[in-house]
């Protein structure tokens, strides 16, 4: 199923008569192609989740309309838009057997899709085997582990066989090893079902790691969408470059004359058919070249070791981030010393607009 | 040499702390006992004091130093008791006005802590304020009103004038509201998106999940009704509708004037019973608890 946001709004009234209203979603336009998974990333108070709310029907928009393939489902409520919704603390039924809790959704089905007991118990171990919990079915959700209760309310959220799939946050409760291991499984659950499915999270690794298309948002408004590749590769501004990537982008300082850029002193690349002006850099850690002779020179402060490979620590005065990193093959060696020289792969070297934060192409 | 003389009394430290913390132990345990048993005496003796009273003679009941155990066993009082009473009236007056009284404002209160927890509508906190705020006078202040009121309606020695007052209990609503509150609002909006409507909720998720409170609440509405004495004694006192601790108070008094004690607690110990019974059997419900665990963060 198809799913178009168009023109989304959603503003929230201020709490007293003198506040502000707050814009949580801003003029959100972005249509999500059948069976992808989407991966709706922002910081904290972006307005992801308020989207999702809205998808789900739990909030009614401000503005703008939504649409499920062709119908719009703007004005419908929660229950009659067939989504499936699995929350950040997962809201299984605490008094409930897993088979109860998955089988809930199934006991609201009125008139013709009203199904039998029998039928009800299929459907909810058709979906229990789906996410691999068919054999906890008696269980009380307290006796379950973090990420068996994920499982779960993802066979509950899918039992009902929804047209849309929304995860709010699904990852944040489990611990690192297990958040590894459940994105596969969600990844590979949604191939399995092809159903088209939208998950909100803060944290860009995961949302690149399995998405078929990210949306970044940053208050409200939408900043790009795109592959994660591309996104990754070809940020429109500083935000999305400094959101993507693990170690984050390094940021300098610098100006652009007389078609070179340059950082200190140090013209480190051509950028011709830019203007002078002041801009801010932006380089992706695996941008540097370790080059004896290289334009950009850094302050050497130590060396991580990560197996395949190293990151370097340096400092620069022009760098507004405390610290530079610098991914590099193992295989160099690097010669201890004071100072570390860099030559830059132009392709991972952005440069952003001082007034507005918006890239500069060159 | 020396590193093995270290280790041997390194292990005799070791051995020493154990010993000791087991004494220390066993003496937080025997005084902690001590402490439970001889509260518990002081719970117990005034039941064990009505059961022996209850099957004395009168005669031996009057002895200037009374008897820890009867002489003689007078299982005969039992009957008197239930006869001279009339014990069965009251017994079916008073279920009859606690079942109807209990059902009626569970009802009543699981509707409006609801309403009070989840309902969104405009007035909604003063409304619960005012509520709260009538807690605040106590309930002697309203007999009288409550007198003046009920005589208008007519309702005077009826059933109704014994249910119909204390329907409404702001304490039990307050109570079942914060039990509501607790329960995570993504529980509500996961139904929500299932199509649940709200009544259905209420019934499936939230009164399963307050069972305890609701149970405690059930408690204390059958005790108060079991209990309640100057209420009924003021509006329904005529034979018919008359509830048992009235029934109890005057029953047992002879033409001279002189109360049948023995007779009378026999009777308590038959009233006390039912009471006493229900109070075990549901205790476990309440130390039972509705694990939460399902949600996490």
């Amino acid at each position: 199923m198809k799913v178009v946001l168009q023109n989304l709004t959603k503003i929230f009234p201020s709490r007293n008569k003198k506040g502000e209203e707050v814009v949580a979603v801003n003029d959100f336009t972005f249509t999500i192609p059948d069976g992808k998974l989407i991966g709706l990333l922002g910081p904290s108070g972006c307005g992801k989740s308020t989207t999702l709310y809205m998808i789900s029907g739990l909030q009614k928009p401000s503005g703008g309309q939504i649409f499920f393939g062709d119908d719009d489902v703007t004005e419908l409520s929660a229950e009659n838009r067939g989504v499936g919704l699995v929350f950040q603390n997962y809201a299984l039924y605490p008094h409930m057997t897993v088979k109860q809790n998955i089988m809930f959704p199934l006991q609201n089905l009125k008139g013709e899709d009203k199904l039998t007991k029998t039928e009800m118990i299929e459907r909810a171990y058709t979906a229990a085997k789906l996410v691999q919990i068919d054999d906890l079915m008696d269980r009380k959700p307290s006796e379950l582990s973090g990420g068996q209760q994920q499982r779960v309310a993802i066979a509950r959220a899918l039992v009902k066989m929804p047209k849309v799939l929304l995860l709010d946050e699904p990852l944040s409760n489990l611990d690192a090893r297990l958040r590894l291991q459940t994105r596969e499984e969600i990844r590979r659950i949604q191939k399995e079902t092809g159903i088209t499915t939208i998950f909100v999270t803060h944290d860009q690794e995961e949302a690149m790691s399995i998405s078929d298309m990210i949306v970044v948002m940053k208050l409200g408004v939408v900043q790009q969408t795109g592959k994660p590749q591309d996104v990754y590769d070809d940020p429109v501004n500083l935000f999305v470059a400094k959101f993507l990537g693990t170690p984050p982008i390094n940021v300098f300082n610098g100006k652009v004359a007389d078609g070179k850029l340059y950082i200190g002193d140090a013209a480190v690349l051509d950028t011709p058919g830019v203007a002078d002006q002041e801009v801010t850099v932006g380089i992706r850690p695996e941008g540097f070249i370790l080059d004896d002779n290289g334009p950009l020179v850094c302050k050497l402060s130590g060396i991580e070791v990560m197996g395949r490979d190293v990151s370097v620590v340096s400092t620069h005065e022009a760098s507004l981030n405390p610290v530079i990193r610098s991914i590099i093959n193992a295989d160099n060696k690097i010669a201890a010393g004071e100072t570390v020289s860099y030559s830059l792969k132009a392709h991972k070297v952005m440069i952003f607009s001082k007034e507005d934060e918006s890239r500069i192409y060159f | 040499m020396s590193e093995k003389n270290n280790v041997t009394m390194q292990e005799k430290d070791l051995q020493k702390v154990s010993s000791k913390q087991k004494v220390g132990k066993i003496f937080v345990m025997i005084a902690l006992y001590a402490f439970l048993i001889l509260m518990a005496l002081i719970i117990i003796f005034p039941f064990y004091w009505m059961l022996i009273s209850s099957v004395k003679t009168i005669d031996e009941y009057k002895l200037p130093v009374p008897t820890l155990f009867p002489r003689k066993i007078l299982l005969s009082n039992y009957v008197d008791a239930f006869n001279t009473a009339k014990l069965g009236t009251l017994f079916v007056n008073t279920l009859y006005v606690g079942l109807v009284s209990t059902i009626l404002s569970l009802v009543i209160t699981v509707i409006s802590a609801f309403a009070f927890a989840r309902l969104e509508f405009k007035g909604r906190n003063a409304l619960f304020a005012a509520l709260l705020a009538t807690m605040m006078i106590p309930g002697e202040l309203f007999t009288i009103t409550n007198y003046i009121t009920v005589n208008a309606f007519g309702w005077m020695h009826t059933f109704t004038v014994l249910i119909v007052p204390f329907l409404v209990s702001v304490f039990y609503i307050y109570l079942l509201r914060q039990n509501f509150l607790q329960i995570p609002n993504e529980l509500y909006l996961a139904a929500k998106v299932d199509g649940t409507s709200d009544l259905k909720y209420l019934w499936k998720v939230m009164i399963p999940l307050s069972l305890p409170t609701l149970i405690s609440i059930t408690i204390l509405k059958m005790m108060g009704a079991w209990n309640s004495y100057v209420w009924p004694r003021l509006v329904a006192n005529d034979e018919a509708h008359r509830l048992i601790t009235n029934g109890l108070r005057n029953a047992f008094t002879d033409s001279t004037g002189e109360v049948n004690i023995p007779v009378q607690m026999a009777a308590v110990a038959i009233v006390s019973f039912p009471l006493f019974m229900v109070f075990i059997f549901l205790r476990k419900y309440i130390m039972k608890g509705v694990s939460r665990s399902g949600i996490k963060g």
